[in-house]
Protein backbone atom coordinates (compact mmCIF):
# COMPACT_ATOMS: atom_id res chain seq x y z
CA UNK A 1 0.00 0.00 0.00
CA UNK A 2 1.14 3.48 -0.59
CA UNK A 3 0.33 6.14 1.47
CA UNK A 4 -2.54 7.96 0.88
CA UNK A 5 -2.67 12.13 0.94
CA UNK A 6 -0.29 14.95 -0.15
CA UNK A 7 2.82 12.99 1.71
CA UNK A 8 2.84 11.15 -1.90
CA UNK A 9 2.27 14.36 -4.12
CA UNK A 10 5.35 14.55 -6.52
CA UNK A 11 6.12 16.64 -9.47
CA UNK A 12 6.76 13.04 -11.20
CA UNK A 13 3.05 12.38 -10.23
CA UNK A 14 1.62 15.16 -11.16
CA UNK A 15 3.07 14.95 -14.84
CA UNK A 16 2.14 11.32 -15.04
CA UNK A 17 -1.47 12.60 -14.31
CA UNK A 18 -1.35 15.25 -16.71
CA UNK A 19 0.46 13.15 -19.48
CA UNK A 20 -2.81 10.88 -18.44
CA UNK A 21 -5.16 13.49 -18.98
CA UNK A 22 -3.67 14.56 -22.50
CA UNK A 23 -5.55 12.17 -24.07
CA UNK A 24 -9.62 12.27 -25.15
CA UNK A 25 -9.67 8.36 -24.79
CA UNK A 26 -8.26 8.24 -21.34
CA UNK A 27 -10.45 11.08 -20.48
CA UNK A 28 -13.76 9.21 -21.73
CA UNK A 29 -12.32 6.26 -19.47
CA UNK A 30 -12.15 7.87 -16.58
CA UNK A 31 -15.23 9.64 -17.06
CA UNK A 32 -17.11 6.58 -17.32
CA UNK A 33 -15.31 5.09 -14.04
CA UNK A 34 -16.46 8.11 -12.35
CA UNK A 35 -19.78 6.27 -12.66
CA UNK A 36 -18.63 3.19 -11.02
CA UNK A 37 -16.17 0.39 -11.43
CA UNK A 38 -16.02 -1.38 -15.35
CA UNK A 39 -14.19 -4.51 -16.84
CA UNK A 40 -11.93 -4.03 -19.67
CA UNK A 41 -15.06 -5.39 -22.22
CA UNK A 42 -16.96 -2.96 -20.68
CA UNK A 43 -15.06 0.01 -20.94
CA UNK A 44 -13.97 -1.20 -24.69
CA UNK A 45 -17.57 -1.31 -26.22
CA UNK A 46 -18.17 2.40 -26.19
CA UNK A 47 -14.90 3.05 -28.61
CA UNK A 48 -14.09 1.82 -32.21
CA UNK A 49 -10.96 0.55 -30.44
CA UNK A 50 -9.75 -3.16 -29.95
CA UNK A 51 -9.01 -4.56 -26.66
CA UNK A 52 -5.23 -4.28 -27.00
CA UNK A 53 -5.48 -0.48 -27.85
CA UNK A 54 -8.04 0.17 -24.66
CA UNK A 55 -5.79 -2.10 -22.55
CA UNK A 56 -2.67 0.34 -23.93
CA UNK A 57 -4.64 3.18 -21.84
CA UNK A 58 -5.26 1.57 -18.85
CA UNK A 59 -1.90 0.77 -18.64
CA UNK A 60 -0.86 4.39 -19.12
CA UNK A 61 -3.69 5.25 -16.30
CA UNK A 62 -2.86 2.48 -13.79
CA UNK A 63 0.88 3.60 -14.08
CA UNK A 64 -0.30 7.36 -13.21
CA UNK A 65 -1.98 5.98 -9.97
CA UNK A 66 -5.27 7.31 -11.67
CA UNK A 67 -7.09 3.67 -11.80
CA UNK A 68 -6.83 0.58 -9.85
CA UNK A 69 -7.76 -3.36 -10.29
CA UNK A 70 -10.40 -4.84 -8.19
CA UNK A 71 -10.26 -8.52 -6.61
CA UNK A 72 -12.54 -10.66 -8.98
CA UNK A 73 -10.23 -12.80 -10.75
CA UNK A 74 -12.37 -13.11 -13.84
CA UNK A 75 -13.47 -9.54 -14.43
CA UNK A 76 -10.38 -7.29 -13.23
CA UNK A 77 -13.10 -4.57 -13.21
CA UNK A 78 -10.84 -1.13 -13.22
CA UNK A 79 -11.77 1.70 -10.84
CA UNK A 80 -10.60 5.34 -10.46
CA UNK A 81 -8.17 6.08 -7.94
CA UNK A 82 -9.73 10.02 -7.33
CA UNK A 83 -6.57 11.13 -5.01
CA UNK A 84 -4.24 12.27 -8.08
CA UNK A 85 -6.99 14.07 -10.26
CA UNK A 86 -8.41 15.62 -7.02
CA UNK A 87 -4.79 17.08 -6.35
CA UNK A 88 -4.49 18.06 -10.31
CA UNK A 89 -7.52 19.97 -10.78
CA UNK A 90 -7.74 21.14 -7.38
CA UNK A 91 -4.85 23.25 -8.53
CA UNK A 92 -6.91 24.03 -12.22
CA UNK A 93 -9.98 24.53 -9.80
CA UNK A 94 -7.47 27.56 -7.84
CA UNK A 95 -6.34 28.70 -11.39
CA UNK A 96 -9.87 29.12 -12.61
CA UNK A 97 -11.63 30.52 -9.92
CA UNK A 98 -9.02 33.37 -9.92
CA UNK A 99 -9.54 33.96 -13.31
CA UNK A 100 -12.91 33.91 -12.86
CA UNK A 101 -13.26 36.37 -10.29
CA UNK A 102 -10.96 38.74 -12.47
CA UNK A 103 -12.85 38.40 -15.72
CA UNK A 104 -16.12 38.99 -14.00
CA UNK A 105 -14.65 42.10 -12.42
CA UNK A 106 -13.67 43.01 -16.16
CA UNK A 107 -17.47 42.52 -17.17
CA UNK A 108 -18.57 45.19 -15.38
CA UNK A 109 -15.86 47.62 -15.93
CA UNK A 110 -16.51 46.87 -19.60
CA UNK A 111 -20.19 48.01 -19.18
CA UNK A 112 -18.91 50.98 -17.26
CA UNK A 113 -16.53 51.82 -20.27
CA UNK A 114 -19.79 51.62 -22.72
CA UNK A 115 -21.71 53.32 -20.85
CA UNK A 116 -19.53 56.31 -20.71
CA UNK A 117 -18.89 56.28 -24.29
CA UNK A 118 -22.81 56.41 -25.08
CA UNK A 119 -23.02 59.02 -22.85
CA UNK A 120 -19.85 60.95 -24.57
CA UNK A 121 -21.34 60.33 -27.90
CA UNK A 122 -25.03 61.46 -26.94
CA UNK A 123 -23.05 64.78 -25.51
CA UNK A 124 -21.27 65.33 -28.27
CA UNK A 125 -23.75 64.20 -31.36
CA UNK A 126 -20.93 62.82 -32.76
CA UNK A 127 -21.34 58.80 -34.43
CA UNK A 128 -17.88 58.03 -33.53
CA UNK B 1 -25.13 31.92 -18.80
CA UNK B 2 -22.62 31.07 -16.19
CA UNK B 3 -19.18 32.55 -15.86
CA UNK B 4 -18.26 29.11 -15.38
CA UNK B 5 -19.49 28.19 -18.62
CA UNK B 6 -17.96 31.18 -20.41
CA UNK B 7 -15.01 30.48 -18.84
CA UNK B 8 -12.81 27.86 -20.86
CA UNK B 9 -9.84 26.52 -19.61
CA UNK B 10 -7.35 23.67 -20.95
CA UNK B 11 -4.28 22.09 -21.03
CA UNK B 12 -3.36 21.29 -24.25
CA UNK B 13 0.65 20.28 -23.61
CA UNK B 14 2.30 19.62 -20.19
CA UNK B 15 3.66 23.12 -20.36
CA UNK B 16 0.74 25.19 -21.51
CA UNK B 17 -2.43 26.61 -20.01
CA UNK B 18 -5.04 28.47 -22.67
CA UNK B 19 -8.14 30.37 -21.26
CA UNK B 20 -10.55 30.95 -23.41
CA UNK B 21 -12.97 33.80 -22.75
CA UNK B 22 -15.66 35.80 -24.17
CA UNK B 23 -16.42 39.57 -23.50
CA UNK B 24 -19.73 41.04 -24.71
CA UNK B 25 -17.48 44.45 -25.63
CA UNK B 26 -15.52 45.63 -29.29
CA UNK B 27 -11.80 44.67 -28.63
CA UNK B 28 -10.56 47.74 -28.73
CA UNK B 29 -12.46 48.10 -25.02
CA UNK B 30 -11.21 44.88 -24.17
CA UNK B 31 -7.70 45.94 -24.82
CA UNK B 32 -7.35 49.28 -23.27
CA UNK B 33 -8.56 47.17 -20.11
CA UNK B 34 -5.28 45.16 -20.24
CA UNK B 35 -3.09 48.26 -21.12
CA UNK B 36 -3.91 51.24 -18.81
CA UNK B 37 -2.73 50.68 -15.46
CA UNK B 38 -6.03 52.78 -13.78
CA UNK B 39 -8.08 49.95 -15.75
CA UNK B 40 -6.06 47.33 -14.49
CA UNK B 41 -5.95 47.66 -11.19
CA UNK B 42 -9.79 47.77 -11.15
CA UNK B 43 -10.09 44.07 -12.31
CA UNK B 44 -6.76 41.91 -12.27
CA UNK B 45 -6.97 41.84 -8.42
CA UNK B 46 -7.30 37.51 -8.11
CA UNK B 47 -8.94 36.32 -5.11
CA UNK B 48 -10.66 38.97 -2.98
CA UNK B 49 -9.03 41.26 -0.54
CA UNK B 50 -6.01 42.40 -2.86
CA UNK B 51 -5.13 45.13 -4.34
CA UNK B 52 -2.29 45.99 -6.92
CA UNK B 53 -0.70 49.33 -5.68
CA UNK B 54 2.19 48.69 -8.69
CA UNK B 55 0.86 48.71 -12.11
CA UNK B 56 3.77 49.14 -14.68
CA UNK B 57 2.75 48.64 -18.05
CA UNK B 58 4.78 47.85 -21.23
CA UNK B 59 3.53 49.88 -24.10
CA UNK B 60 6.03 49.10 -27.11
CA UNK B 61 8.15 45.85 -27.53
CA UNK B 62 11.41 45.71 -25.19
CA UNK B 63 9.17 47.29 -22.67
CA UNK B 64 9.59 46.33 -18.73
CA UNK B 65 5.89 45.73 -16.58
CA UNK B 66 5.60 45.01 -13.31
CA UNK B 67 2.70 44.22 -11.06
CA UNK B 68 2.56 44.11 -7.50
CA UNK B 69 -0.51 42.67 -5.62
CA UNK B 70 -1.21 43.32 -1.75
CA UNK B 71 -3.55 41.88 1.20
CA UNK B 72 -3.95 43.88 4.44
CA UNK B 73 -2.67 42.12 6.33
CA UNK B 74 1.00 42.30 4.31
CA UNK B 75 0.64 39.46 2.16
CA UNK B 76 2.28 40.19 -1.64
CA UNK B 77 2.53 39.05 -4.31
CA UNK B 78 4.36 40.05 -7.56
CA UNK B 79 5.48 39.46 -11.28
CA UNK B 80 7.45 41.22 -13.74
CA UNK B 81 8.15 40.40 -17.41
CA UNK B 82 9.36 42.30 -20.88
CA UNK B 83 6.54 42.63 -23.64
CA UNK B 84 7.99 40.81 -26.71
CA UNK B 85 5.26 41.74 -29.27
CA UNK B 86 2.89 44.18 -29.28
CA UNK B 87 0.01 44.42 -31.96
CA UNK B 88 -2.41 46.75 -30.73
CA UNK B 89 -5.96 46.08 -30.37
CA UNK B 90 -5.30 42.08 -31.74
CA UNK B 91 -1.89 40.39 -29.83
CA UNK B 92 -0.15 40.67 -27.11
CA UNK B 93 3.28 38.12 -26.48
CA UNK B 94 5.54 39.09 -23.02
CA UNK B 95 7.15 36.72 -20.08
CA UNK B 96 6.45 36.60 -16.97
CA UNK B 97 8.39 35.80 -14.03
CA UNK B 98 6.83 36.11 -10.20
CA UNK B 99 9.06 36.91 -7.32
CA UNK B 100 10.09 34.17 -5.76
CA UNK B 101 9.48 31.59 -8.33
CA UNK B 102 12.06 29.59 -10.77
CA UNK B 103 11.78 29.98 -14.37
CA UNK B 104 9.23 32.14 -16.41
CA UNK B 105 6.54 31.63 -18.14
CA UNK B 106 5.44 32.93 -21.88
CA UNK B 107 2.37 34.50 -22.18
CA UNK B 108 0.59 35.23 -25.54
CA UNK B 109 -3.09 37.32 -25.70
CA UNK B 110 -5.03 37.39 -28.57
CA UNK B 111 -7.85 39.30 -28.68
CA UNK B 112 -10.33 38.65 -31.61
CA UNK B 113 -13.64 40.61 -32.24
CA UNK B 114 -16.95 39.50 -33.94
CA UNK B 115 -20.18 40.93 -34.07
CA UNK B 116 -19.14 43.30 -31.41
CA UNK B 117 -17.89 40.71 -28.89
CA UNK B 118 -14.57 39.97 -27.90
CA UNK B 119 -12.74 36.77 -27.99
CA UNK B 120 -9.60 36.31 -25.72
CA UNK B 121 -7.19 33.60 -25.84
CA UNK B 122 -4.41 33.48 -23.21
CA UNK B 123 -2.05 30.84 -23.51
CA UNK B 124 0.76 30.73 -20.87
CA UNK B 125 3.69 28.31 -21.72
CA UNK B 126 5.68 27.64 -18.63
CA UNK B 127 9.65 27.62 -19.71
CA UNK B 128 9.56 23.86 -18.17
CA UNK B 129 7.42 20.79 -16.40
CA UNK B 130 9.38 21.81 -13.05
CA UNK B 131 8.54 25.31 -13.50
CA UNK B 132 4.62 24.83 -13.97
CA UNK B 133 4.80 21.70 -10.87
CA UNK B 134 6.12 24.50 -8.57
CA UNK B 135 3.03 26.57 -10.08
CA UNK B 136 1.11 23.39 -9.38
CA UNK B 137 2.31 23.71 -5.71
CA UNK B 138 1.52 26.96 -5.56
CA UNK B 139 -2.05 26.49 -6.24
CA UNK B 140 -2.40 23.85 -4.15
CA UNK B 141 -0.70 25.23 -1.16
CA UNK B 142 -3.83 28.07 -1.01
CA UNK B 143 -5.62 24.82 -0.37
CA UNK B 144 -9.16 24.26 -3.13
CA UNK B 145 -9.45 20.56 -3.12
CA UNK B 146 -11.96 19.11 -5.80
CA UNK B 147 -14.43 16.57 -4.38
CA UNK B 148 -14.69 13.54 -6.17
CA UNK B 149 -18.51 14.48 -7.87
CA UNK B 150 -17.32 17.53 -8.74
CA UNK B 151 -13.76 16.24 -9.96
CA UNK B 152 -16.36 13.29 -12.40
CA UNK B 153 -18.40 16.21 -13.51
CA UNK B 154 -15.55 18.19 -14.55
CA UNK B 155 -14.38 15.81 -16.54
CA UNK B 156 -17.47 14.35 -17.75
CA UNK B 157 -18.06 17.94 -19.26
CA UNK B 158 -15.12 18.34 -21.11
CA UNK B 159 -14.23 21.74 -19.69
CA UNK B 160 -10.67 20.55 -18.71
CA UNK B 161 -9.34 18.91 -21.84
CA UNK B 162 -6.24 18.64 -23.61
CA UNK B 163 -7.54 19.05 -27.36
CA UNK B 164 -6.09 22.22 -29.02
CA UNK B 165 -8.48 25.41 -27.93
CA UNK B 166 -10.05 27.25 -31.19
CA UNK B 167 -7.37 29.56 -31.81
CA UNK B 168 -8.36 33.37 -32.48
Amino acid sequence: MEPEGYARLSPQRLDATFAALADPTRRAILARLALGQASVNELAKPFAMTQPAISKHLKVLERAGLISRGRDKQRRPRRLVPQPLAEATGWLETYRQIWEQNFDRLDTLLDQLKAEQKRRIRKKGNPR
Amino acid sequence: MSSTARLQLTTPSDREIVMTRVFDAPRHLVFECFRRPELLKRWLLGPPGWEMPVCEVAQNVGDNYRFVWRKADGEQMSIRGVCKEFDPPSRTVSTELMDGRPGQALVTTVFSEQAGKTTLTLTVLYESKEIRDAMLKTGMERGVNASYDRLATLLASGEVQAGSPASA
